[in-house]
């Protein structure tokens, strides 16, 4: 490595930049070039395309073409949509690697710089200012809905907003955008650091994250217009699929190959967890998407099964989205950000390792609860019942490990909003790990199914848990890969945490409200034996719920723009203010 | 019988042994008493700074 004139790297290089790092080239120049100078200097510094740019250019360069050809013969208008904007994500990338080609350094990026691995933050930095802007779009568009519940005239007639088409743009916004983006960049950041290595790839890390929201793109578009496979969380249509698999697959092959180059030589826990999420999701996938495209030309698909085969892959397929996106990945972020923020180690290493392999074990055979009093044979719907119940085990044992990690270190939750944030989503999952395998007791849930309790259930997890360990995670992960001090402003998160507690409270317990009544008048009958209340009586009875639960997460989006501008002033000024890491003046004895 | 209760009995059967088997290897590995050490310092990873 002793020479290599080198072209500097551009804002968009996506070699060292970030936390602590010397660029090794300080003869380096300014590059103001323009294209064309640039390419012969290029070739004078003895620069050439590597095999990954070179494939790369020229796959996404069929697919462009390919993608031409099919929007050209499409059978419905939303389908050649679809199909040029693949062309266009194709053309955009090839022009990306053109560009990123001139600028970059003939020279792979250096593995280590004095000793220290040469950390790869670009792609880390997108996903997690990305997984921002899906939130809020994912928050905003469930309290639209959330209204249009309580005031149905708010559809406006119009078939793009009505609710049965914004209600899968709101759950995988939130889910697979916001909480998908926070995984893939909690992850590439949790691998690099606790292998202790550079993340595997050069192309390959940011094919993952700029793939990855392309299929979102692809995704809730269809949903607008109105391509959908209605089957729950597994909404998005074969194409779709297809491309998500390719994305996964690099996925996993990074972090693999990452793992693979660690120098530290135990495979920390959180690891195990994100891989955890990774494999299974690509198992869920394939195994719910098990469908024949009646044309190329065509959205459509016909899944091979039907009836009951179909359901019980898809709640298969449902409750382990829940188990292994958003709890694996998430105690993934879990017991690496609460000890990193309460710098203490895990409160029992031994007992996040039960907790895996039992989570694990246990979670794969809790779907078919989503089932009871169905056509699904009732051994099965017993099977999900048991295996729920059993989940209470492992899903506390690991709260109670998340929590105790704190012990001697509660004083900082006074301190630090962002640990509460942290700790609170910890209490979170306690809780709604709790309520779940109540539900799907069968008498239980022979009141709670279909209710609202169901929603607010999910949204105990969701907001309280996913959402808020997300939250504590980005407010950590921002400053370190952006090289900040500190937040902008702690008070901020102050503000974020009270309006997200409050705001959550709000819409669960109005749910927890609302969905008994539900259930209850849903089986009230009169003294001859008729049914006592019809199905409109219900929902107006429901109505001040409705509005509460809108209330509720309208603060919880509150909470969440005040991050966004938080986060837009940390990264905007370099003189963020520093986290205060060491403990406050001595308070007296109490 | 037919291959449905077969299945059906068999997976509900050797299959539950079969996990159980496999949890409990787990649960061997992590108790092992040897181990504590290893573990001891696993738990420090996030807490080195490099």
């Amino acid at each position: 490595m002793t020479h290599v004139k080198v072209l500097v790297r551009r804002g968009m290089h996506l070699g060292a930049a970030g936390q602590g790092q010397v660029r090794p080239d300080s003869a380096a120049q300014k590059f103001s070039a323009q294209q064309g100078k640039l390419m012969a200097q290029a070739a004078q510094s003895g620069k050439s395309m590597r095999i990954g740019e070179a494939g790369l250019l020229v796959v996404l360069s069929a697919l462009a073409l390919f993608s031409i050809f099919v929007a050209s013969k499409a059978w419905t208008p939303v389908y050649a949509f679809h199909a040029w904007l693949f062309a266009l994500g194709s053309i955009a990338a090839v022009v990306g690697i053109f560009k990123r080609y001139g600028a970059r350094d003939a020279a792979w990026p250096v593995q280590e710089i004095d000793g220290r691995p040469n950390y790869n933050y670009g792609p880390i930095k997108f996903s997690a200012v990305i997984a921002l802007f899906w939130g809020i779009a994912g928050f905003l568009v469930g309290l639209y809905i959330a209204l249009e519940l309580a005031f149905p005239a708010l559809n406006f007639d119009l078939p793009w907003i009505s609710f049965g088409r914004l209600r899968p743009l709101h759950t995988s916004a939130v889910i697979f955008a916001f909480g998908g983006n926070v995984l893939i960049s909690t992850s590439m950041y949790v691998m690099q650091r606790t292998s202790r290595a550079r993340l595997a790839g050069d192309l390959a890390p940011w094919f993952v994250v700029l793939g990855y929201n392309f299929f979102i793109l692809i995704a809730g578009t269809g949903y607008l217009l109105g391509v959908t496979r209605a089957h729950e969380y597994a909404e998005p249509e074969w194409y779709a699929i297809l491309w998500l698999v390719v994305v996964w697959v690099t996925y996993l092959l990074v972090y693999l190959f990452t793992l693979a180059k660690r120098t530290e030589p135990h495979i920390y826990v959180a690891n195990w967890f994100y891989l955890a999420f990774i494999v299974t999701i690509a198992v869920l996938v394939l195994g719910n998407n098990t469908e024949i495209p009646i044309s190329i030309f065509s959205p459509k698909s016909v899944i091979v099964w039907s009836g009951v085969q179909d359901a019980m892959v898809q709640w298969w397929y449902g409750h382990n989205a829940v188990g292994f996106f958003l709890t694996a990945g998430f105690l993934g972020i879990m017991y690496y950000f609460v000890p990193k923020r309460a710098e203490r180690p895990v409160y029992s290493y031994r007992l996040s390792i039960v907790h895996f392999w039992a989570l694990i074990f246990l979670y794969i055979w809790a779907g078919p609860h989503h089932l009871h009093y169905t056509a699904l044979p009732d051994w099965a719907q017993t099977l999900g019942m048991t295996f729920s119940i059993m989940l209470w085990m492992p899903s506390w044992g690991g709260m109670i490990n998340g929590l105790m990690t704190l012990s001697g270190a509660w004083d900082k939750l006074r301190t630090d909003p962002v640990l509460r944030m942290l700790v609170v989503s910890v209490a979170f999952y306690g809780m709604s790990t709790f309520e779940g395998p109540l539900m799907s007791v069968k008498a239980v849930n022979a009141l709670s199914h279909y209710t609202d309790w169901g929603i607010g259930h999910v949204h105990s997890g969701s907001l309280g848990w996913v959402g808020f360990v997300s939250f504590g995670a980005l407010y950590c992960l921002i400053p370190w890969v952006f090289n900040r001090k500190g937040l902008y402003s702690l008070k901020l998160v102050d503000w974020h945490f009270w309006l997200g507690t409050i705001g959550i409270v709000f819409y669960i317990s109005a749910m927890w409200v609302a969905g008994i009544m539900q259930g209850l008048m849903w089986r009230a009958y009169t003294p001859q034996g008729f049914l006592e209340y019809s199905f409109v009586e219900t929902t107006e009875a429901m109505h001040p719920m409705y509005v509460i639960r809108a209330l509720g997460g309208g603060m919880f989006l509150l909470g969440a723009l005040i991050m966004a501008f938080n986060i837009y002033k940390t990264i905007a000024s370099p003189e963020a203010s520093a986290v205060p890491t060491g403990r406050p003046a001595l308070a007296p004895a109490e | 019988m037919s291959s449905y209760e077969y299945w059906r009995s068999f997976a509900a059967s050797w299959g539950t042994i079969y996990f159980a088997a496999i949890f409990f290897i787990a649960l061997i590995y992590t108790m092992w008493p040897s181990k504590r050490k290893d573990f001891e310092e696993a738990s420090h990873i996030p807490l080195i700074e490099d």
